[in-house]
């Protein structure tokens, strides 16, 4: 061998399914250089690997748009459904029901979630279905070329369309009063936050969304707005730093007592979280307003898991389905005994 | 005096008519006369005598005029009459118009509380003492409204001879067997037939007397029919959102899954039940189940198809299989959403922005919305597109006789599904939107398929075969003629016209949907006029050839139907440009259904 390592000294690493971090990529992104959202799909990619999920239990989504475009870039063996504009909800909440032994993931963007997806957004909120719900959030319609998104900063200036006149809307804030049981913000330049969270998310027994602040390259970079590089590095301020820890693994972090925050999942894994200077609280959600609150007022990034209740209720647990997954039952189990429709024959007879 | 002789006079003309006429019952909505009337009906059903019941009613919870409509008729024939014979009046705001609206001849009930004067002497008036008669039943006072309603049942029952066991066994049927309630109500009716025995002389010619022409025939609505039949075609997903008049679809979904769909060892669930937001979403959790692999439906009406239109265009581009009902009311918007139309034929044919088609059933009966419901899921999965079942509201609220419900005589057809070891056949080769069969119809795999080269990413861009994205022209091209191929394969899998002829028929009666019994009553009328008809009713789309060797047979093919612009015509001359100045269309929409004597009238007025 030319470059002296012979064949058999390549080690091919494989995670604890047996299949390489090459198993659970997509195809290449057609998407901007240093789009945040191609950042936000590679952590995804490394989330899965590490833990040890196959990409054949996962499911994608999305809507349209440059975020909705990106479940194709990652998890190739997963399939995926790109449905219509702020209607990923249903779709998933439908495919889902066909075997509830598959994860969700859906990947939605501002314009997306937070204009004619808000409907839908709201409602699966409500059902708690399974679903990790990613918002990539840049303030943005990056796909029609930069008009404002209902994210977009209240006095943002972008060079075609001015300023923008009206109030933001803050996704977080809308899950959070819409009862979501798992409620998180990121940042795409801060990647270990952003798989910690998805890691934990795609545990969580009900929806779990993830607002995500990628900022678009090319037609909502400027420095002071809240949705660029510059201005989410200067700003970012996070609750706790945090790890998610699986059911089967030791939990290996080694904290101060007494910094240390732990949240059980329903599987008994758990999400660490190190405390930062504040003593936050996220199964408090009277807490988590009021923090949200205050990182409007103050207008900085506040980054971390903000909500979690872990105990709700979700689509499974009220639909009572068969073990086999529906999509997997035999005709005898589908169509009733003739028996029962002669029984109703009689019933409306003469 | 001179009302004395005039009366006399009509009773000497027309002396008995027995088990043909047709009762109007006019009441105030939200009054609880459902119960009333239903029994009446189902009483007359079981005495054996043919019988329909329609509800004109309108769209308000409490207080607007609503009227039921009973047509009974020994020769089978129970398309709607405008004529009442009978009218029951219990609404003062509609007291005088009720009183014109009866023949001569006719008889009317009413409420003696109802201060108005009897404005005709050629009817027969008889008061009814609805208040003094409720009093002295030993009810609670807040039960009292809900059973007044039961003293015409009682009255009418003793005065044209509907026999009070069958009015007990049609309570028990609309009780579900629940004692009490039966109880009440029978009370009730046998009070007031009592005192109808002692106070009211019998003046008008209408009577019942026991057939035998019902034995074996059932009674029911079509979105009964429609949820059976979805159930014994295994429907596994339903999303749906509250629309009238195609609620008690889903509603009667969600009554008898329960009871018939639960895996007897462990008691969970084999269907899945959702209450959508609004109709965008009930098609999108459809389509998604549908994609799933489920068995998936959802059953709306126009507005709500609207709403849908998108993302079943999506469907039928990306090729997932779902049912829509869409029972069908009055529209362009809004409408009259309680009232009865055909007017979504051309808007479902190519729903959809872009080159769309879609397959539609047309059920023709209470029995075609059981079996169409069945059929419907085989077709969606078989052809991997959606389905649109075309109900309209007097199918789906209306009662109807029928043939007992037939189990279905095919199993179930799920479609080209690879799974796990079929793939492992293929070594994992496959493509998702490769036409491997020569028949547009590619194979498709499910979420949960755990072979490695299962997945794919459907979209509602443009695709090569393996579902990746492509602006290719020559993708593009071929796919969308692929799936025009795949609408010409499943064509012959359609059902086909029902044909009747007649002997010497030079024209043919042409429909679709609900309007047979009122086409099949002109038949006869017509041929005792000596024009002999035949009858064709299509009972999908796209059309199968049949239906241009059928329409080509005839000089004048009469093209029937409920909606203004005549539907059914454009499409049969848009599809047969070679026949079609043989087709005239008599296209007509008021909210009503037809009516035989509309019909007569057109055809007369165009053969003489």
């Amino acid at each position: 061998m030319s470059n002296g390592v012979s064949h058999t000294d390549v080690k091919v690493v494989v995670n604890a399914v047996g299949l390489t971090k090459a198993d659970y990529r997509g195809n290449p992104s057609t998407l901007c250089q240093g789009c945040g959202h191609n950042s936000i799909s590679s952590q995804i990619i490394a989330a899965c690997y590490e833990l040890n999920l196959l990409p054949e239990e996962i499911v994608k989504f999305s809507g349209i748009g440059c975020s909705s475009k990106s479940p194709f870039y990652f998890l190739s063996r997963s399939f995926g459904f790109n449905g219509l504009h702020g209607r990923m909800p249903s779709l998933a909440t439908g495919a889902l029901f066909a075997d509830h032994t598959l994860r969700g993931i859906g990947v939605s963007g501002d314009g997306d979630t937070a204009s004619i997806g808000m409907g839908q957004f709201k409602h699966l909120l409500r059902r708690n279905m399974r679903l990790v719900y990613i918002v990539e959030n840049n303030g943005v319609y990056g796909l029609t070329k930069g008009q404002f998104s209902a994210t977009a900063d209240q006095g943002l200036e972008l060079k075609s369309h001015g300023i923008n006149p009206y109030m933001p809307i803050d996704i977080a804030w809308e899950a959070l009063v819409g009862h979501a049981t798992f409620v998180a913000r990121s940042f795409a330049g801060d990647p270990k936050q952003v798989k910690e969270l998805i890691k934990a998310a795609l545990n969580h027994n009900g929806v779990a969304v993830l607002d995500i602040i990628s900022p678009c390259v090319t037609f909502n970079n400027v420095d002071h707005a809240t949705h660029s590089y510059a201005w989410g590095k200067e700003h970012e301020t996070a609750l706790h730093e945090l790890s998610y820890v699986p059911r089967a693994e030791e939990i290996l972090l080694e904290y101060d007592e007494g910094e240390v925050r732990e949240v059980e999942l329903h599987d008994g894994s758990m999400i660490v979280l190190k405390k930062l200077g504040q003593d936050y609280d996220p199964t408090n959600r009277e807490a988590a307003m009021k923090v949200l609150e205050e990182s409007n007022r103050c207008h900085c990034l506040i980054t971390g898991l903000i909500y979690i209740d872990p105990n709700q209720p979700s689509m499974w647990d009220i639909y009572q389905l068969t073990e086999t997954p529906l999509n997997r039952l035999r005709e005898d189990q589908l169509r009733p005994s003739r028996e029962t429709l002669a029984e109703l024959n009689r019933v409306f007879q003469a | 005096m001179e009302t004395q002789i005039a009366l006399e006079e009509q009773m000497k003309l027309s002396s008995k008519i027995v088990n043909d006429f047709s009762i109007t019952v006019a009441t105030v909505n939200g009054s609880g006369s459902q119960t009333s009337n239903s029994a009446i009906l189902r009483a007359i059903f079981k005495m054996g005598i043919p019988v329909s019941g329609k509800n004109i009613f309108p769209s308000n919870i409490q207080g607007l005029p609503t009227w039921y409509t009973i047509r009974v008729n020994k020769d089978g024939f129970v398309a709607r009459k405008k004529e009442a014979d009978i009218l029951i009046a219990m609404n003062p705001a509609t007291f005088s118009e009720d009183l014109e609206s009866l023949v001569p001849g006719g008889a009317f009930f009413y409420a003696d509380d109802i201060r108005l004067s009897i404005t005709r002497d050629d009817v027969v008036a008889y008061p009814m003492p609805v208040k003094q008669l409720i009093r002295q039943v030993d009810i609670p006072s807040y039960l009292r409204d809900y059973v007044a309603n039961m003293v015409y049942v009682g009255i009418l029952a003793q005065m044209i001879g509907i026999d009070l066991e069958k009015i007990r066994q049609a309570l028990e049927f609309h009780f579900k067997g629940k004692a009490k309630p039966v109880e009440i109500n029978f009370g009730v009716v046998s009070l007031a037939a009592a005192w109808a025995r002692e106070n009211l002389e019998k003046k008008d010619p209408y009577l019942l007397e026991p057939m035998d022409a019902t034995a074996g025939l059932i009674l029911t609505d079509g979105n009964t029919a429609a949820a059976l039949g979805a159930i014994y075609g295994g429907v596994q997903f339903v999303s749906w959102y509250p629309i009238t008049p195609a609620t008690s679809l889903a509603e009667n979904l969600q009554q008898y899954l329960p009871k018939l769909r639960k895996d007897p060892q462990t008691g969970k669930n084999t269907y899945v039940v959702v209450q959508a937001e609004d109709e965008l979403a009930a098609i999108g959790m459809a389509i998604g189940a549908g994609w799933g692999g489920l068995r998936a439906m959802s059953s709306t009406s126009g507005p709500g198809l609207s709403l849908m239109t998108e993302y079943l265009g999506l469907g039928y581009f990306s090729e997932v299989p779902v049912v829509v009902w869409d029972v069908q009311r009055v529209g362009p918007s809004t409408g009259l959403p309680t009232r009865t139309a055909q007017g979504d034929l051309t808007f479902v044919a190519f729903m959809g922005h872009g080159d769309t088609q879609n397959i539609i059933l047309m059920p023709g009966s209470v029995n075609e919305c059981f079996e169409f419901a069945w059929k419907a899921f085989d077709l969606a999965e078989q052809f991997q597109t959606p389905v649109i079942v075309l109900s309209d509201l007097d199918f789906g609220m209306n009662q109807w006789m029928g043939k007992p419900f037939e189990y279905p005589d095919q199993p179930m057809n799920r479609g080209k599904v690879l799974w796990e070891e079929d793939l492992e056949k293929l070594e994992g080769k496959w493509a998702r939107y490769r036409d491997v069969d020569d028949d547009g119809i590619p194979y498709r795999t499910l979420i949960g398929n755990r072979h490695p080269k299962a997945a794919y990413f459907t979209r509602g861009t443009g695709h090569d075969e393996y579902a990746n994205y492509s602006e290719e022209p020559e993708d593009w091209h071929a796919l969308l003629n692929r799936l025009k191929k795949k609408f010409e394969t499943l064509k012959p899998y359609l059902p086909q016209p029902v044909e009747e002829r007649m002997e010497g028929a030079k024209i043919n009666l042409l429909s679709f949907g609900s309007t047979e019994p009122a086409i099949q009553e002109a038949r006869a009328l017509l041929q005792k006029e000596g024009i002999a008809t035949d009858f064709t009713r299509i009972r999908s789309f796209p059309f199968t050839d049949r239906v241009k060797e059928i329409c080509s047979r005839y000089e004048r093919n009469y093209v029937i139907e409920m909606n203004r612009d005549g539907q059914l015509h454009q499409l049969l001359r848009m599809y047969y440009p070679e026949i079609a100045s043989k087709m005239i269309s008599y296209a007509y929409t008021d909210g009503l259904p037809l009516t035989a004597k509309q019909i007569i009238d057109f055809v007369l007025s165009e053969e003489r």
